[in-house]
C-alpha cells in the first residue's frame, strides 16, 4: 500500500475543482487511457486575459494522479500565467505533503498540462513528432525524438524532467516519467541522457575564482562535491564522502560502488581535475580508508 | 472499521483450528525433529503426522510430499531438478499468465541461453493446446503450467497438457497454489510429475509450501546440506507451520463442498449484481471454467488504484490485478496476454472470497461498488464522453 499523506489523501478523497469549463480559454491535455492516467486541465482567464480566475479538471488515474490534479487547480487560481508557468511539478507533489518517489510521474503530469495548456493558449504550438508507439504518446505536444516507446515518451521532455528535478538514475527517471516503467528496453537510453544531462550541467562556462579565503575555499570545494561530482558517481552506483580540507588537500573516502573499485584511483584524479578547474589550481586529492 | 476481506487469492486469515494446533511447537514442543532424544522425537512423529494429512487433501502417498519455504520455492525448485535431471534437453515451457515464481524464472533461463516457449491464451484466459502440442519437442526438459490463474481464476486443462510434454519425455510440473484447498485434486489418478502448494493460500501461515513429486520422478534438490525432508530438501523442518499445514489440509478437505457450493453462490451474486448495476464492466475470464472463488471485472474508463483506495474506506479489501505487479507501471500481464484492451485492464479489480466470507459483506460490496465506478468515471476525461448516451 502506498503512503500517501493526509493531503494527498483528502484530495483524492475529495478533489477539488473537478469538471469542465465549456468556454474555457486554455485546455491542456496529456496522458491517454492505454498510458493509465490522462488528464485534461481546463483554464478561464480574466478580462485582460492575463490571471487565472478559474481552473478546472477531468482526470483518468490512481489516486496520486487525481490529487496532483486537485492541488494543481487549487494552486494556479488566481495566478497570472507567467506565475502559473513557473509552477513545477515539485510544487505540486510539496503542496500535497509530498508523493511516493514512484508516483511523481503524477506531478509531472500536471505541470505539464498547465504547460500546454498556456502554450498553445499562446500559440506557442509545439510540433508533434510522427514516430511509432505501441499505445499512444502521453506527451503529444513534446517534440524530439521517441525514447520510451511503451509510453510515448521523448528525449526532449525526459531531459527536461532530469534537469529541473536533478535526476540522477534510470528508476528514479521512470519514477517521474515512467519511461521504462514497462518493457524497460529503453533503460540504456535514459541512461545516456542522464549523463548528457549532468555533462551539460557541469560544462556551463564556469570562471575559477581569483583568489579565495580558506573559508570560501572550503565551501566552493564543498559545492562542487555536491553538485558536480557526486551525482556522476551515483549513475554508476557509487558515491564519495568528504572527510577532511586542509589547505590545499581535500581527504576523500569513496562509498558504495566506488569503495574497493579497483579504478577508484582514477575517479580521485576526475575529482582532483574537476576541484582544479573549478576552485583552485593547487588543489590534491587524497583517498583515505575510512 | 471492520475489514471486508476479498483478497484470499494474495493470502488468507490463518484458521483458529490451525493456529491452535501450531501453538505447543515454538515455547514448550520445541525440539528439532531429527534428534534422536524424545524430545525431538515427538516433533517428528506430529510433523509426519502433518505430511500425511497434506498426501489426504492431494490424493498422494506421504513421501511424495516435500516441504519447501513457499510456493515460490517449490516452483524454482521443481524447474531447476528438471534441468539437472536432463542436462541435455535445453527448452522449458511455460505460459504467458503464469505467476512470476516460474514466469520470471525462466526469463532469467531465456538469459542463460536456454529456449524458453510461452504459450498463449485466448480472450477468456484459456490456455491454447494446440500450441502447446506444436512447442514440445524432445529438447524440451519441462512444460511448467499453472492448474489456475491467480487472477482471473481460470483453470488450466493440466492433465491434457501433462499429457502432451510426457509424451515427448519432458516433465511436466503444475504451480497449483491458487486451485488447492478451492477445487480437489486427486494425484493418484493424475499424471502431473510435479506440483506447488503454498500454506497461506488456504489458511495456514505464511512460511510454509510444499512440492510434490511423483514417486519414481527423478529428482535434485535446490538446498543442499542435510538430510531432511530424505535429502530431497535440506535446512531444519518448520515443524509449527508443517504442523499447521496438516490441519489446514484436514480443514480443506472437509470444506472443499462447502467451497464449490456456498462460496461459489456468493461469488456467482456478487458479480451477477455489479454486472448488472454497472454498464461497460465485463468479466475478465468469464467464459472459461474458473475458481469457484474468484471473479475478476474489468471496468472501463477507470483506474484500479482509485477504486481500491476507495473500497477501502468501506473496508473492503480487493486487488487490483496481482499485488506482485502492483508496484508496475504496466497493466497485468495476465490481462494483457488474453487481449483485454487497455481500456479495461486499467481498471480491473479482482474479488476473491473464502469460506469466511458472509452474504452480508456481499451485501456491502454490492451496495457500495457502483457509486464508487460512477464517481470516478464522472471525473475521468474519457468516461464523461463513452458514458453520456446512458447517465
Amino acid at each position: 500500500m502506498w503512503d500517501y499523506t493526509p493531503i494527498v489523501k483528502d484530495h483524492f478523497l475529495n478533489p477539488r475543482n473537478v469538471g469542465d469549463i465549456p468556454d474555457a480559454d486554455a485546455v491542456g491535455e496529456v496522458g491517454s487511457l492505454a498510458c493509465g492516467d490522462a488528464l485534461k486541465l481546463y483554464l478561464k482567464l480574466d478580462e485582460n486575459k492575463d490571471k487565472i480566475i478559474d481552473a478546472k479538471f477531468q482526470t483518468f488515474g490512481c489516486a496520486s494522479a487525481i490529487a496532483s490534479s486537485s492541488a494543481l487547480t487549487e494552486m494556479v487560481k488566481g495566478k497570472t500565467l507567467d506565475e502559473a508557468l513557473a509552477v513545477s511539478n515539485q510544487d505540486i507533489a510539496d503542496f500535497l505533503g509530498g508523493l511516493p518517489e514512484e508516483k511523481m510521474h503524477c506531478s509531472v503530469m500536471g505541470q505539464e498540462a498547465l504547460e500546454v495548456a498556456i502554450f498553445k493558449y499562446r500559440g506557442m504550438e509545439i510540433p508533434d513528432h510522427d514516430s511509432e508507439h505501441d499505445h499512444g504518446p502521453a506527451y503529444p505536444d513534446y517534440e524530439g525524438e521517441l525514447v520510451c516507446k511503451c509510453f510515448g515518451i521523448t528525449d526532449a521532455f525526459l531531459k527536461k524532467v532530469i534537469e529541473t528535478n536533478s535526476l540522477t538514475t534510470a528508476e528514479q527517471v521512470t519514477n517521474f516519467t515512467k519511461a521504462g516503467g514497462a518493457c524497460g528496453g529503453c533503460i540504456p537510453k535514459i541512461k545516456e541522457l542522464i549523463a548528457q544531462v549532468l555533462g551539460e550541467a557541469s560544462a556551463k562556462p564556469r570562471v575559477r575564482p581569483e583568489k579565495l579565503s580558506n573559508m570560501k575555499k572550503m565551501q566552493l570545494i564543498q559545492e562542487v562535491l555536491e553538485r558536480d561530482i557526486r551525482p556522476l558517481l551515483w549513475a554508476d552506483g557509487g558515491d564519495l564522502e568528504l572527510i577532511d580540507i586542509d589547505g590545499a588537500r581535500v581527504q576523500v573516502a569513496f562509498r558504495k560502488a566506488c569503495a574497493g573499485c579497483a579504478s577508484s584511483g582514477n575517479t580521485a584524479r576526475m575529482v582532483e581535475a574537476k576541484l582544479r578547474d573549478l576552485v583552485a589550481e593547487d588543489i590534491v586529492v587524497e583517498e583515505v580508508s575510512q | 472499521m471492520k475489514e471486508i476481506y476479498l483478497d484470499n487469492n494474495a493470502t488468507t486469515k490463518v484458521d483458529e483450528a490451525v493456529f491452535e494446533e501450531m501453538r505447543p511447537y515454538f515455547c514448550e514442543l520445541y525440539g528439532n525433529p531429527s534428534s534422536m532424544h524424545f524430545f525431538g522425537g515427538q516433533v517428528q512423529s506430529k510433523v509426519n503426522d502433518a505430511r500425511v494429512r497434506v498426501a489426504e487433501l492431494l490424493g498422494a502417498s506421504p513421501d511424495e510430499i516435500i516441504f519447501t519455504a513457499c510456493g515460490t520455492e517449490s516452483d524454482n525448485s521443481a524447474i531447476r531438478s528438471a534441468l539437472e535431471v536432463f542436462p541435455d534437453r535445453r527448452h522449458v515451457i511455460t505460459s504467458r499468465v503464469e505467476h512470476p515464481a516460474v514466469l520470471t524464472q525462466c526469463r532469467n533461463l531465456r538469459q542463460k541461453g536456454y529456449r524458453v516457449t510461452e504459450i498463449g491464451v485466448d480472450g477468456a484466459g484459456r490456455l491454447d493446446l494446440e500450441e502447446l502440442k506444436a512447442a514440445v519437442d524432445t529438447d524440451t526438459a519441462i512444460v511448467s503450467l499453472m492448474w489456475a490463474n491467480n487472477e482471473t481464476g481460470v483453470i488450466f486443462p493440466v492433465e491434457e497438457a501433462a499429457a502432451i510434454a510426457q509424451a515427448k519425455g519432458a516433465l511436466f510440473h503444475s504451480d497449483a497454489v491458487q486451485a488447492i484447498g478451492k477445487i480437489p485434486i486427486n494425484m493418484a489418478a493424475s499424471r502431473i510429475d510435479m506440483l506447488s502448494l503454498s500454506g497461506h493460500k488456504l489458511h495456514a501461515p505464511k512460511g510454509i509450501g510444499v512440492l510434490y513429486v511423483r514417486r519414481g520422478t527423478p529428482f535434485r534438490p535446490f538446498l543442499v546440506g542435510g538430510h531432511q525432508e530424505k535429502s530431497r530438501r535440506a535446512g531444519t523442518e518448520n515443524a509449527a507451520a508443517i504442523i499447521a499445514l496438516g490441519k489446514a489440509c484436514q480443514l480443506a478437505g472437509e470444506h472443499m463442498e462447502a467451497e464449490n457450493t456456498v462460496v461459489k453462490a456468493m461469488r456467482d451474486r456478487l458479480q451477477d449484481a455489479l454486472m448488472t448495476a454497472i454498464p461497460h464492466a465485463r468479466i475478465n475470464g468469464g467464459g472459461a471454467e474458473r475458481l469457484p472463488n474468484t471473479t475478476s471485472i474489468a471496468f472501463e474508463f477507470v483506474e484500479g488504484e482509485a477504486i481500491l483506495l476507495l473500497l477501502s474506506e468501506f473496508g473492503i479489501c480487493a486487488s487490483s490485478g496481482s499485488a506482485c505487479t502492483s508496484g508496475s507501471l504496466e497493466p497485468s500481464h495476465v490481462l494483457r496476454a488474453m487481449g483485454v484492451p487497455f481500456t479495461c485492464a486499467h481498471g480491473s479489480i479482482r474479488f476473491s472470497l473464502s469460506r469466511y466470507t458472509t452474504d452480508a459483506e456481499i451485501d456491502t460490496v454490492i451496495r457500495e461498488m457502483p457509486p464508487i465506478i460512477a464517481r470516478l468515471r464522472q471525473m475521468s476525461p474519457f468516461g464523461r464522453e463513452h458514458l453520456k448516451g446512458i447517465a
